[in-house]
C-alpha cells in the first residue's frame, strides 16, 4: 500500500501546531521533517511558531494565577434572583 | 426540594458556595465577564426549576456542576452557529493547483525583535490579548482551553461536544491567524 508521503503547507502547518502540543504522531513529524527540507515559508512558520509557543506559555502561567471572583454587590444580585425564584413558587 | 436520599439542595446557599467557582470556569471559557456571569445565573435558575427532579445520588455541587456545563455547551453552540460574524482569514489555497499551498499575501515573513527577551515585554502581551479578542468567539473559545488553559484534547472535545479533528482545525486556524495578527502588529512594526 503506497502512503502518502508528499505534505501540502497546510497539512505541513497543521503538523506543526500538533507539535507544540506534543500531539503529533510519529509519522506526522516525519513526513514535516521532509517537507521542510524544501519549503521555505513552512520553515519560517515552524520557528515562529515556536515563537508564538513560547509567547502562549508565558501569558498561560500569568492567567492561570489569576482568581476570579464576583463581587459582593454581584452576588447580592444573584441572591435577590434566587429568591424572587423561591418567593414566586411559594 | 428536600427528599429522603442522602444529599439535598439547598438555594439559598449556592450563591454563597458556589458562584465564584462557577464564574472562574465560565470566565476562563468565554473571556466575557458578562457572558460568564449570564451562565452562572441560568445555572441557578435551572436548578431552581429542576430541583424537584434532584434524586439525591450525586453531590448539590455534582448536580449543579453538570447544569452549568450542558449551559457551556449551549452556549458554544450558539457562537458556532453566529452567521454573519467574520470566519478567520484563509492561509491556504482551498482548491485549484495551489491547493494546500501558502496564499501569498498571508505567508510568513521575516520578524524583527523576535528573540526570547523581547517576547518577555508587557506590552506584546497586551497585543497578544488584542489578537485573540480579535478571533471569532469559537475559535477564540477552543485556543484559550487548549493553548491558554492547557486542557486536555479529550477534555475539551468532550465538554464541547465536537471531533478531535474539529478540534485541531479550529486551532489550526486560530494559530494561523494570531500568527499573522502578531506579524502585522507587532514583529514587522
Amino acid at each position: 500500500m503506497k502512503m502518502k508521503f508528499k505534505m501540502t503547507c497546510d497539512e505541513a502547518s497543521t503538523v506543526c501546531d500538533k507539535s507544540q502540543y506534543q500531539e503529533a504522531s510519529f509519522w506526522e513529524r516525519i513526513k514535516l521533517t521532509f517537507h521542510l527540507l524544501n519549503c521555505n515559508l513552512c520553515t519560517l512558520y515552524v520557528d515562529q511558531n515556536r515563537k508564538m509557543t513560547h509567547l502562549f506559555k508565558m501569558k498561560s502561567s500569568a492567567c492561570k494565577n489569576e482568581n476570579f471572583c464576583l463581587t459582593t454587590k454581584e452576588k447580592e444580585v444573584l441572591h435577590k434572583m434566587i429568591q424572587d425564584q423561591s418567593d414566586s413558587i411559594e | 426540594m428536600s427528599n429522603t436520599k442522602e444529599h439535598k439542595l439547598a438555594p439559598n446557599t449556592w450563591v454563597d458556595r458556589y458562584a465564584d467557582y462557577l464564574y472562574s470556569y465560565a470566565i476562563v471559557r468565554v473571556n466575557d465577564s458578562e457572558v460568564a456571569k449570564d451562565l452562572v445565573q441560568e445555572t441557578f435558575f435551572a436548578g431552581f426549576k429542576s430541583a424537584k427532579k434532584f434524586l439525591g445520588k450525586s453531590t448539590e455541587k455534582t448536580w449543579l456542576v453538570s447544569i452549568f456545563k450542558r449551559k457551556v455547551v449551549d452556549h458554544y453552540r450558539k457562537i458556532n452557529s453566529n452567521k454573519g460574524k467574520a470566519e478567520v482569514r484563509m492561509n491556504f489555497y482551498e482548491s485549484g493547483e495551489h491547493e494546500g499551498n501558502w496564499i501569498e499575501e498571508r505567508a510568513p515573513q521575516s520578524w524583527k525583535n523576535s528573540s526570547d527577551s523581547a517576547i518577555e515585554n508587557e506590552e506584546l502581551k497586551v497585543q497578544l490579548e488584542q489578537c485573540i479578542n480579535s478571533l471569532p468567539d469559537k475559535y477564540a473559545m477552543v485556543f484559550r482551553m487548549k493553548t491558554i488553559q492547557e486542557f486536555e484534547t479529550e477534555e475539551i472535545c468532550k465538554e464541547l461536544q465536537i471531533s478531535t479533528s474539529n478540534l485541531w482545525v479550529m486551532i489550526h486556524r486560530a494559530r494561523t491567524q494570531l500568527r499573522k495578527c502578531m506579524e502585522e502588529h507587532w514583529f514587522r512594526v
